[in-house]
C-alpha cells in the first residue's frame, strides 16, 4: 500500500510535495490566478465564490422587492427611477402588472433558491464542513467545483431571462400550471419561462452535486477522534440539510421534465380541459394538482433546506457566545432527524384548498402540527443555552438572538396555517406572506448574517466593521419586524397575495396607508442591506487585521487552522479529536473552554 | 449621465460611513480594548431590553390602528365556528410567544457577561427536555383534535336542501350559472365553449340546460339562512373562490370540479349596519396568482331575504333563451327549426 501516490488534497502535506514534484510549476503556494481563485477545488475558495454570487443575488432580489412594494405602496405615484432601471417595463415610472408579477416571480425564485439555499448551504456547507470536521478538503474537490459552476450557470440563464422581450416568468416562484404551461395565458410563460426551467435544472445539478459531496464528506471524512457525536451542531445540520436537497431535487426535476413537455412537445400531464384565448385546447386526462404535488414534495423540505444551516449555526454561536455548551445536544440531533423525516411528510398542506380528499388534508393537518414539536424543542434549548451564560455580544450573537426571536414569531404563526381548518380561510392571504419572510426568510437570513459575521475572520483573516455591524443589526431586526407584523392583520383580513392594486377593492382598500408605510420601511432596510453588503467587501480588503488563530475563543477545530489556511487547512498533521464541540468549562489556566484537541484530563468524564 | 453620478455619490456615502465606522472602532481600541469590550456589552443588552419594550409597545399600537380594519363578524355559520378557533389559537400561540421573548430577551439582559460572572456548565437535563418535548406535544394535540373537527363539519356533504350554484373562473372574472327551474345543471364541454353565446360550453341537446340561468358580471346572489354548494370550476388557469367575509376558499382548477358549501347568516343590508359601512359589499377575490389581471378579478356575493331573492330571480331569463332573442331573426328561425328537430328525434324515441 505504501507506494500508492495518492492524489488531492486531502492527503497529509507530505504526500503533496511528492505529487506536485510531479507537476512542476503548480505548486500550492505558487497556484495560478485562475486555478486558485477562478476554477479553484479549495473547498474555502468554493464556498467565497457561492457567498458571494449569493449577496449579488439578494442585492438583485430585494431590489425587485423594492421596486413592487413602491407599486404596493404608492399605486398612484409615478417613479421616474424605476423607468431608469426597468425600461419599457415600467414606463412614465409605473410598472406594469406583467412585469409586477415577473419581478414577485423573480423576488422568489432568486432568494428561495439561489439566496437561501445556494448562498446559505453552499457556503456554510463548503467551509465549514471540512473545517470542522477536520478535513483537508471535500470527498469530491472536483465535483465541488462543478457545483459552483452549475450554480453560476444557472444563474447567468436567469439572468438573462430578466432581459427577454416578453420578460421573465411571471407565474409565481412556484410556477403553478397551466399558467406557466402556456404561452396564451401568460406573457411572462413564453422563453421566459423556458429559460426559468432550464437556470432550475442546472440549479438541481449543482446542488445533488454539492450535497452528495457535503454527505460522503460528513461520513467518510472526519478527522481520527471526530465521532459523529463529537461534531458541531453546524455540521449535523448541513448534514441534513444535504439528506433533504439529495431526496427532493430529484423530484422537483421530475416535474419540470414533465412540464417541459407540456409546454413543447404536446403532452398533457398538467393539462386538461381548457378553453383559452379563444379555442380550446386538444389536452384531456391531466392534472394541474399533480404538479403542485411533485412542486411541494420539494417545495416543503426547501423551507427546511433554508432553516436548518441557520439552526445549526445559531446553535453553534450561541453557545460560544455565552460561553456556554449548548443545551441538550442530543435532543437537539433528535430534533433535526425528526425535522427531516416530518419534511417529508407534510408537503400537501400547502394544498388544503385544492379540492384535495378532506381525509388526505387531516392525515397532513397532523404531521405537520408534530413538527411543532421539534422546532419548540429547538427553542426551548437555545434559550435555556443563554440561561446563566456569560453573553458577549458580538454582532453574531446578537444576530443569533434575532434568529431565535424571529423563528418564534414565524414559527408560531405556522400552527394556524398548519391546521387546515383555520388555512381554509388565511390560504394565500398576506398572513402567508408574512409568516414565511419571518421564518424562512428574515430568521434564515439572520442565521446566515451570524454566520458570516461569525466565520468572516476565518475567510478572510479580518474582522467586519462592528459599528455597522450593530446598526445593520438593528435597522434589520426593528425592519423586519415592522414590514412583517402588521402584514398579519391583513391576511387575517383576506387580504390575497401577489395582488398588484388594491384601491378597487371594498374589503382591502383600508389597508392603503399601511402598504405605504411597510413599502417605506421596506426602502429603509434594503438601505441597511447595502451597509452591510459594503461593509462585507471593504472589510475583506480593509477591515481590522485577525491577530489570533482563535478571535471568539471557540474550541471547533476550525480555529486551530492558521489564520489564513492555505488549500489542505492545516500545515502539518490534521489534529486529533479527544471531545465533543461545546466544552465550556475552565481548563485550569485561566480559559473558560478546552479546544477539541485537548485530551481528556484524568478522571474527567467525557460527554 | 446622472444616474452615474447618483450611484458614485451613493458608493462615497457608503465609503466615508465606513471609515467613520473604522475610526470609531479604532479609537475604542486605543481607549483599552477590554473597557470598550465591556461598554458595548452593557450598551448592547440595554439595547435589546429597549427592543423588547418598544417592540411591545408597538405590538399594542399596531392592534389598536388596525383592529378597526378587520373584517365584520363572520357571514356564514362556519365562520362562527372559525373565529372561535382562531382566537383560541390565538391566545395559545400569543402565550408562548410572550413567554418565549421575554425569556429570551430577559436572559440576554440578565446573563450579560461582566468581570465577575462566569457561565454555568449545563450540558442537559433529561427531565426538563422530557418536559417540553411532552407540553408542546399536548397543545398540538389540542389544536389538531379541534381543527380535525371543524374542517370535517366544513368539509361534509352539503345539506339535501342546498341551493346548487356553479362558479367558474376565467381570465379574468367569475361566470356564475343558476339550475332554473329545473334545478339541474346541464351538462357542458370545454370544446363547445364560444364567447358569443356559450361561455361556459353548455351542450344544448341537454335539456337541462336551456333554463339555466348565466350570469357574467361576477355576481353571486344568495338566501341568506338557505345552505349554498358552490360547483366550482375553471375555464383557463388555476383560481380560486376566496371568500373572506364567509372565511372559507377554494381552488378552481381546469378539468377537476371543486366544491365547497356553507349558509350565509347575513343579507348585504344587515352587514352594512353591523360593519357600519353604506358601501359595504361580500366580495370574491381570485385567490391564485392567474396571470396579469389576477388583481382584478372581482366578483360579488349578494345576500338577499328569500323574498328579495325570488323578486331577483322572476327578473333573470336563462342564458339559452337570452342568446336567442338577441340573435337576428332568420337565425331566431333557424335556431327555432333544430329545437324542432330535436323535438321530434326525442318524440322518436
Amino acid at each position: 500500500m505504501s507506494d500508492v501516490t495518492i492524489q488531492g488534497p486531502n492527503v497529509a502535506h507530505k504526500h503533496d510535495q511528492e505529487v506536485h514534484g510531479d507537476h512542476h510549476d503548480h505548486d500550492h503556494h505558487k497556484q495560478h490566478f485562475i486555478t486558485k481563485y477562478i476554477f479553484s477545488q479549495d473547498h474555502k475558495i468554493i464556498g467565497k465564490q457561492f457567498l458571494i454570487t449569493g449577496i449579488i443575488w439578494a442585492v438583485i432580489g430585494a431590489l425587485m422587492s423594492v421596486f413592487f412594494r413602491l407599486q404596493l405602496g404608492f399605486p398612484d405615484e409615478t417613479f421616474p427611477i424605476m423607468e431608469r432601471f426597468l425600461g419599457e417595463w415600467a414606463k412614465g415610472g409605473k410598472l406594469s402588472p406583467e412585469f409586477y408579477y415577473a419581478l414577485v416571480t423573480m423576488h422568489g425564485t432568486i432568494l428561495v433558491f439561489f439566496v437561501l439555499t445556494a448562498g446559505l448551504s453552499g457556503t456554510f456547507a463548503n467551509l465549514l464542513i471540512p473545517l470542522q470536521i477536520g478535513a483537508r478538503d471535500m470527498a469530491s474537490p472536483f465535483m465541488n467545483m462543478l457545483s459552483y459552476w452549475f450554480f453560476f450557470l444557472a444563474s447567468i440563464v436567469m439572468f438573462i431571462s430578466l432581459f427577454v422581450q416578453t420578460g421573465p416568468a411571471s407565474g409565481g416562484w412556484t410556477t403553478y400550471p397551466p399558467l406557466s404551461a402556456l404561452k396564451e395565458a401568460s406573457i411572462g410563460s413564453g422563453i421566459g419561462m423556458d429559460l426559468w426551467l432550464a437556470s432550475m435544472a442546472l440549479f438541481v445539478v449543482s446542488s445533488l452535486l454539492g450535497g452528495l459531496n457535503y454527505i460522503s464528506t460528513i461520513l467518510n471524512m472526519r478527522t481520527k477522534g471526530m465521532t459523529m457525536t463529537r461534531m458541531p451542531l453546524t455540521i449535523w445540520a448541513l448534514l441534513f440539510t444535504a439528506v433533504l436537497g439529495v431526496l427532493s431535487f430529484p423530484v422537483l426535476l421530475s416535474g419540470f421534465v414533465l412540464l417541459i413537455f407540456d409546454r413543447n412537445f404536446g403532452t398533457s400531464f398538467y393539462l386538461s380541459e381548457i378553453f383559452i384565448q379563444g379555442k380550446a385546447l386538444p389536452n384531456i386526462g391531466g392534472s394541474a394538482i399533480l404538479y403542485q404535488h411533485l412542486f411541494w414534495f420539494l417545495g416543503h423540505p426547501e423551507v427546511y433546506i433554508i432553516m436548518l444551516p441557520g439552526m445549526g449555526m445559531a446553535s453553534e454561536i450561541l453557545s460560544t457566545h455565552s460561553r456556554k455548551p449548548i443545551f441538550g445536544y442530543f435532543a437537539m440531533i433528535i430534533s433535526l432527524i425528526a425535522i427531516t423525516v416530518l419534511a417529508f411528510l407534510v408537503w400537501a398542506h400547502h394544498m388544503f384548498v385544492t379540492g384535495m380528499s378532506p381525509f388526505l388534508g387531516s392525515i397532513f393537518v397532523l404531521l405537520t402540527l408534530l413538527i411543532a414539536v421539534p422546532s419548540a424543542v429547538k427553542v426551548f434549548n437555545w434559550l435555556t443555552t443563554i440561561w446563566r451564560g456569560n453573553i458577549r455580544f458580538t454582532v453574531p450573537m446578537m444576530f443569533a438572538l434575532g434568529f431565535v426571536s424571529l423563528f418564534i414569531s414565524g414559527g408560531l404563526t405556522g400552527i394556524f396555517l398548519g391546521n387546515s381548518a383555520l388555512d381554509i380561510h388565511l390560504h394565500d392571504t398576506y398572513f402567508v406572506v408574512a409568516h414565511f419572510h419571518i421564518v424562512m426568510g428574515v430568521s434564515a437570513f439572520f442565521g446566515m448574517f451570524a454566520g458570516i459575521y461569525h466565520w468572516f475572520p476565518k475567510m478572510y483573516g479580518r474582522y467586519m466593521n462592528n459599528t455597522l455591524g450593530f446598526i445593520h443589526f438593528f435597522l434589520t431586526f426593528a425592519g423586519a419586524y415592522l414590514i412583517f407584523w402588521p402584514m398579519h392583520y391583513e391576511g387575517v383580513a383576506g387580504m390575497p397575495r401577489r395582488y398588484y392594486d388594491y384601491s378597487a377593492w371594498e374589503s382591502f382598500s383600508q389597508f392603503s396607508d399601511l402598504n405605504s408605510f411597510i413599502s417605506i420601511a421596506v426602502i429603509i432596510v434594503f438601505f441597511a442591506q447595502l451597509l452591510f453588503v459594503v461593509n462585507f467587501f471593504v472589510s475583506i480588503f480593509r477591515g481590522r487585521r485577525c491577530l489570533t488563530k482563535n478571535p471568539w475563543d471557540s474550541p471547533t477545530l476550525e480555529w486551530t487552522t492558521p489564520i489564513n489556511p492555505g488549500h489542505g487547512n492545516w500545515e502539518g498533521d490534521i489534529p486529533e479529536v479527544h471531545r465533543w464541540a461545546y466544552d465550556y468549562k475552565d481548563d485550569g489556566n485561566g480559559n473558560d473552554f478546552i479546544p477539541q484537541t485537548v485530551p481528556l484530563k484524568d478522571g474527567e468524564e467525557a460527554h | 449621465m446622472s444616474g452615474f453620478t447618483s450611484i458614485l455619490l451613493t458608493c462615497l456615502v457608503f465609503f466615508i460611513i465606513y471609515q467613520i465606522a473604522k475610526a470609531s472602532e479604532l479609537a475604542g481600541i486605543l481607549r483599552g480594548e477590554e473597557k470598550t469590550k465591556q461598554q458595548t456589552n452593557r450598551l448592547m443588552a440595554w439595547l435589546l431590553v429597549a427592543f423588547f419594550l418598544l417592540g411591545l409597545y408597538g405590538i399594542y399600537e399596531c392592534h389598536v390602528y388596525l383592529m378597526d380594519m378587520m373584517l365584520p363578524v363572520s357571514a356564514s355559520e362556519h365562520g362562527v365556528q372559525y373565529d372561535k378557533m382562531f382566537n383560541l389559537t390565538l391566545i395559545v400561540t400569543g402565550i408562548v410567544f410572550f413567554i418565549t421573548q421575554a425569556l429570551l430577551f430577559w436572559f440576554a439582559f440578565r446573563y450579560q457577561s461582566t468581570e465577575k460572572r462566569t457561565s454555568f456548565f449545563f450540558p442537559h437535563n433529561n427531565k426538563l427536555e422530557l418536559i417540553w418535548t411532552t407540553l408542546p406535544a399536548i397543545a398540538m394535540t389540542i389544536l389538531v383534535v379541534i381543527g380535525l373537527k371543524n374542517w370535517t363539519h366544513m368539509t361534509s356533504d352539503a345539506p339535501k336542501d342546498a341551493e346548487v350554484v356553479e362558479i367558474v373562473g376565467k381570465q379574468f372574472n367569475w361566470i356564475i350559472r343558476y339550475a332554473g327551474e329545473d334545478g339541474i345543471l346541464g351538462k357542458k364541454d370545454f370544446r363547445n365553449i364560444n364567447d358569443v353565446d356559450n361561455v361556459l360550453g353548455q351542450n344544448w341537446d341537454d335539456k337541462h340546460n336551456l333554463d339555466d340561468i348565466v350570469l357574467q358580471n361576477g355576481e353571486l346572489h344568495l338566501v341568506k339562512g338557505k345552505p349554498v354548494k358552490l360547483i366550482i370550476g375553471s375555464r383557463d388557469v388555476i383560481h380560486d373562490v376566496g371568500l373572506p367575509h364567509f372565511r372559507l376558499k377554494m381552488d378552481a382548477v381546469p378539468g377537476i370540479i371543486t366544491t365547497l358549501w356553507f349558509t350565509p347568516q347575513y343579507t348585504t343590508e344587515e352587514m352594512k349596519e353591523i360593519s357600519g359601512n353604506p358601501d359595504f359589499v361580500y366580495e370574491i377575490s381570485c385567490d391564485q396568482m392567474c396571470g396579469s389581471g389576477h388583481y382584478s378579478m372581482r366578483g360579488t356575493v349578494i345576500v338577499h331575504t328569500q323574498e328579495e331573492y325570488d323578486e331577483w330571480l322572476k327578473g333573470q331569463t336563462s342564458y339559452y333563451a337570452m342568446n336567442n332573442q338577441e340573435a337576428a331573426p332568420a337565425a331566431d328561425e333557424q335556431e327555432g327549426q333544430e329545437e324542432t328537430d330535436s323535438d321530434n328525434t326525442v318524440t322518436m324515441k
